[in-house]
């Protein structure tokens, strides 16, 4: 697991050989080997003020190399920009491996702090254009992780074409979903041969990483959607306070924790046991843009509202009694005889004990496109979750079929993603697809 | 379409409440001195009242049956649908009292031969003068409330029955114009009390779920929508709501497939009708005002985006409907709300924004003429639309509270 990298000199931030730090360029940091401190120090000083939990803010940093892809257990960043992308009609196998290879060296300096290429925004020729697009000059790595992966059209498309000669290494588990109840899927949001997810505590931060691991993929890839999220609506770490969905209802109690260590091994991580080879300390994403009919709901009554999650709305104890974090009693009943926790109450049809004790890594965020036509709020949640197998997924996902919030969600935009594991320094993410 | 369950039964909650299920408050025993009686001809096809026209305060009707098999006699709001008083079950040869206690205003009367099918014999009615101070209390008016709109259900679901029988006989027998012209007005009946379906369980599901609905919740898709995409086949480019192939595990049903569909169909609207008319079936208070917001709701959700009649774009009526059921819940309660100032404000609000959707709504026809189909409906006109839901939707939402006052 990617872990927080302390601020100390001679970290890769400042490291002249990897690249020209963004910070230290404008000189907002002080001279020599304490730079990257002193830069750090500032960040954290001043946007990290009024966040108690360790590990966020713009200070932290994060390895991008490791045995698993950061951005998954790491303490949920309050900022994501998701972008799915497809490969250019008649791109070559050749191609596939070099984009890869190219995202992997960008989204190692991004995720430092450190501008594209080694002349980044301002360093280059006059008489060329910069190699890094420049909006994140001065702002520090803002706990930027970058998250890559493989949709099962990379593998074979619909029309069974193994444009890249890697349909023999695609993972028996990566299936496209089935249909579920509330879909109302727009084929121009969904699906995808690449993804590419950036978290950060910046939204300029992680707007900077789509962008320009956009322009490097011009020729060889293209945008087919993407998606800004501007909350996050889970906690990762026991360390962060849990955060509210646009229900106004904390979201994410019960989310799997990176400290649950060996939980995140049988819940999240692909094993030696599961296979394939090349998958082992992956996982897999599954994206869903969920738009909320938040104009229905806030016309709800709270104590319905409240019966529909099946916790408070203030404290976001369970309706079976206790605070946030008490377990739920599902058997628990009310005075009237009928089960504290609704039959049709979402965490009740969510709950790994009605779902073959399965835990999903939730990491989703809120958003809020504009209105559409009707005047209504495009608003929802951007719900990703990683397991060690889309199935996983689905059956939590039926089992909500009766979840009596469906009524106030659509469902536009679906994708599922193999996710492989980190890449080793000197190495490319998704090695293992051409090794 | 699924709507909203959870605090929504309409059985629950009514002991909470104190209301006797079958008491007829607003009507009394025997007719008190000094009443205002008016007989009624009842015949199979006709319901002859001696006037049209009564002075406020209790009014006795002398029913008499002269016709051939059970009747009924109903005093009907005046937008011809909420029913305010009626007399179950007088059979041929009967004559029997029954008084209601009346406000100043315009109502219809009509029998009901049979207990089911269309009004018949429907006549304005006028009363008129001062409201009589009537011994009503709380009580009182929430068990005439309670009653009232127990009747209009089981009202509503004895019109569907016929036009269900008569809809699915077009489709079965393949006259697929007749079963296209019935199609939606044979839906407005049961889109005016869908919330009282929906709290059948696995009612609603058999009667109205959208394919999308069946499959994801692993179902077999029976009901009015199955039977909608047989009659408008979709192109065979045509895309579900969910965006998957229309033709994805689809074909148009065969002649056996119709009979299977079409009588079962009627088979699920016959047990509703069941249900409802079971001496023990009852509403809370509560389930009618929420009913209210309900059918708003699925109007914003459903109506609005297109979504529930995806094949025969007949989704006006639906919400013309939804809304018909809406007034009426509302126009049950109302007296209750009214008790206090502030209910009264809010009352007059939804009455005025009640108005302006109708209002918005006639611009595209009407039940009875039909609709435009919402294909030619523009963005535009939708969101029109949609704000005057809006502006419904806000002050309806308060209701039960204020009937409840808390």
């Amino acid at each position: 697991m990617p872990e927080p990298v302390p601020p100390a000199p001679g970290s890769s931030a400042d490291d002249p050989g990897r690249g020209i730090s963004r910070r230290g360029l404008l000189g907002l940091a002080a001279a020599g080997g304490v730079g990257a401190v002193a830069g750090i120090a500032a960040g954290a000083a001043v946007v990290g003020a009024g966040r108690p939990e360790s590990g966020s803010g713009a200070a932290a940093r994060y390895d991008f190399y490791g045995p698993h892809q950061a951005g998954i257990t790491t303490p949920a960043q309050d900022r994501l920009h998701f972008a799915a992308f497809d490969l250019a009609a008649g791109a070559t196998r050749d191609e596939l491996a070099s984009l890869l290879a190219d995202w992997t060296d960008a989204a190692a300096r991004m995720t430092q702090g450190l501008e594209v290429g080694e002349t980044g925004a301002v360093g280059g020729s006059p008489y060329a254009p910069p190699q890094d697009t420049g909006e994140a000059l001065g702002l520090p790595a803002s706990g930027l992780t970058i998250t890559f992966g493989f949709g099962p059209s990379l593998f074979e498309t619909a029309d069974g074409v193994d444009r890249f000669g890697i349909a023999d290494r695609r993972p028996p588990a990566l299936q496209a979903l089935p249909r579920f109840t509330g879909d109302a899927l727009v084929p121009e949001r969904s699906g995808g041969d690449l993804c590419v997810q950036a978290c950060a505590d910046d939204p300029q931060v992680a707007v900077h990483a789509i962008r320009n691991l956009s322009r490097i993929a011009f020729g060889r890839a293209s945008l087919r959607w993407s998606q800004l999220g501007f909350g996050r609506t889970s906690s990762t770490s026991t360390s962060q306070v849990t955060p509210r969905n646009l229900f106004g209802f904390k979201d994410g109690t019960a989310n799997l924790k990176a400290e649950e260590r060996s939980a995140v091994d049988e819940h999240v991580w692909v094993s030696d046991a599961d296979g394939p080879a090349w998958m082992v300390g992956g996982s897999y994403l599954v994206a869903r843009r969920i738009r909320m009919i938040i104009e229905s709901w806030d016309r709800v009554q709270l104590s319905e509202q409240e019966d529909l999650v099946g916790r408070t709305k203030g404290e976001g104890g369970p309706m079976s009694g206790g605070a946030e974090f008490t377990a739920l009693n599902l058997s628990a009943t009310a005075a009237d005889g009928s089960p504290a926790i609704a039959r049709n109450a979402h965490v009740r049809l969510a709950h790994p004990d009605l779902n073959d004790g399965i835990r999903l890594l939730r990491r989703g965020y809120n958003f809020v496109d504009g209105n559409d036509a009707l005047g209504r709020l495009d608003a929802g949640l951007f719900f990703l979750s990683f397991q060690k197998d889309p199935a996983r997924f689905v059956t939590v996902q039926r089992s909500l079929a009766r979840d009596g919030l469906n009524e106030y969600l659509k469902h536009v935009g679906s994708a599922v993603f193999a996710i492989p594991p980190g890449a080793a320094e000197g190495g490319s993410i998704g090695d293992g697809l051409f090794a | 379409m699924p709507i909203r369950s959870t605090a929504r039964t309409p059985l629950a909650a009514t002991a909470a409440l104190g209301v006797a299920a079958l008491a007829l408050a607003g009507c009394v025993a025997n007719a008190p001195a000094g009443a205002t009686v008016l007989t009624v001809d009842i015949t199979d096809t006709g319901c002859e009242v001696s006037a049209n026209t009564a002075a406020a305060g209790a009014v006795t009707f002398s029913l008499t049956n002269n016709g051939t098999d059970v009747n009924e006699f109903e005093i009907l709001a005046d937008d011809q649908l909420r029913i305010v008083g009626e007399k179950e079950n007088v059979t041929p040869g009967q004559t029997v009292d029954y008084t209601a206690q009346l406000d100043p205003g315009t109502y219809y009367t009509a029998c009901k031969f049979q207990l089911v099918g269309a009004p018949i014999g429907l006549a304005e009615f006028t009363v008129t003068g001062e409201a009589v101070a009537g011994d009503e209390n709380r009580q009182a008016l929430e068990k005439e409330a309670v009653t009232n709109y127990v009747s209009y259900i089981r009202s509503q679901v004895g019109e569907l029955l016929p036009q269900v029988q008569a809809f699915v006989d077009a489709y079965e027998s393949g006259d697929d114009e007749t079963a296209r012209a019935l199609f939606a007005s044979t839906r407005v009946s049961y889109e005016r009390i869908e919330p009282t379906a929906e709290a059948f369980g696995d009612l609603d599901p058999k009667i109205d779920y959208r394919e999308v609905d069946a499959l994801a919740e692993g179902l077999d898709w029976t009901g009015f929508h199955r039977i909608e995409k047989d009659l408008w086949v979709p192109a065979p480019d045509a895309l579900n709501s969910d965006g998957t192939s229309a033709w994805l595990d689809w074909q148009p049903s065969t002649p056996e497939q119709r009979t299977e569909f079409g009588d079962q169909l009627v088979a699920d609207v016959q047990q509703l009708f069941d249900l409802v008319s079971a001496s023990d079936f009852t509403v809370s208070l509560s389930d009618i005002s929420n009913g209210a917001i309900g059918l708003l709701d699925e109007v914003a959700t459903g109506k609005i985006s297109g979504e529930e009649d995806w094949w025969s774009h007949t989704d006006l009526t639906d919400f013309a409907a939804n809304v018909d059921g809406a007034s009426v819940a509302f126009g049950n309660v109302k007296k209750i709300a009214s008790e206090t100032d502030e209910g009264k404000a809010l009352v007059a609000e939804i009455e005025k924004q009640f108005t302006a959707l109708k209002a918005e709504l006639a611009k595209y026809g009407s039940i009875e003429s039909g609709f435009t189909p919402y294909d030619q409906v523009t963005d535009a006109q939708r969101k029109q639309l949609s704000d005057a839901v809006n502006a419904l939707a806000e002050p309806l939402s308060q209701l039960t509270s204020t009937v409840l006052g808390v």
